[in-house]
């Protein structure tokens, strides 16, 4: 793992001799600013979010141990509707994780993977919505509907 | 990463599909609605999966995480530490309560409970 994070190398891409030098875009490799790096980003903060709800909900879960009372007093929470649109949230992250992460995998071992990355992102944000068009009004009426 | 992240995309889906999307979605789940899927040795390996490559994943990518943005090494291995800690007890904690749960625990009021309870009793 190295130990410099990507926008720590990203910093170090030289910039014009006297501070005045309008500063030229760097063209071609350079990874920063557009769906490479914007998908990364969300990839990360998503995956973070879900991490987390995930040692919660392990938690909520191991009360079925506890006694019925106890695991339905909690869950109930869960049926509120703050806890409602975070499940649209975590619906929404997961979806765009997993659907990403299918992305990254083609950038990996698909022959033309790279070259067709942008388009990918795309592809992943179009599915994302279609997903969510999908799941977000049931869920809503299911929240909201009592 | 990438395998685990590939199964995890079906378990996962499933998952949200059974709880979230059928039926009646989040309003349905209960500890009845538990004890109903956990009566099924499908779901028992389905959610043991789900727990045990989830987990792992997550906190691999956390690991990931860690490597890039905390410099300072003794920090770097108090994280890394609580990150396998927490890992590791939550994984035994969700396994146990997996394979050792009772879904007709004595005493529990009976309309909480699945309903084959009052076939066994």
């Amino acid at each position: 793992m190295p130990d410099k994070s990507a926008e720590a190398l990203a910093e170090t891409q030289p910039v014009g001799k006297s501070p005045r030098n309008k500063l030229k875009a760097p063209a071609g490799t350079l990874y920063r600013g557009r769906e490479g790096m914007w998908s990364w980003v969300l990839h990360r903060i998503t995956g973070v979010a879900i991490f987390f709800f995930l040692l919660v909900h392990i938690l909520d879960t191991s009360l079925l141990r506890l006694s019925p009372e106890a695991y339905n007093a909690v869950i109930g929470a869960y049926k509120t509707p703050i806890m409602g649109i975070g499940e649209l949230g975590l619906v929404a992250a997961i979806g765009y994780h997993a659907l990403n992460g299918v992305r990254v995998i083609l950038v990996d071992f698909w022959s033309v993977g790279t070259k067709h990355q942008k388009l990918m992102f795309w592809l992943v944000i179009i599915l994302w919505f279609v997903l969510l068009l999908g799941f977000a009004p049931r869920h809503l009426m299911n929240v909201f509907g009592g | 990463m990438r395998a685990s992240g590939l199964i995890l995309v079906v378990l996962i889906f499933g998952h949200l599909f059974v709880n979230l999307f059928a039926g009646e979605g989040v309003h349905a789940i209960d500890f009845a609605f538990v004890a109903g899927k956990w009566a099924d040795p499908f779901w028992i390996v389905w959610d043991t999966l789900l727990l045990w490559l989830a987990l792992i994943h997550g906190a691999n990518g956390m690991r990931t995480l860690v490597n890039d943005y905390a410099h300072n090494p003794s920090l770097r291995r108090i994280f890394k530490g609580a990150l396998l800690a927490s890992t590791v007890v939550l994984l035994v904690l969700g396994t146990l309560v997996i394979f050792t749960f009772d879904p007709c625990p004595a005493g529990a009021p009976s309309d909480l409970l699945p309903s084959f309870c009052a076939e066994i009793k």
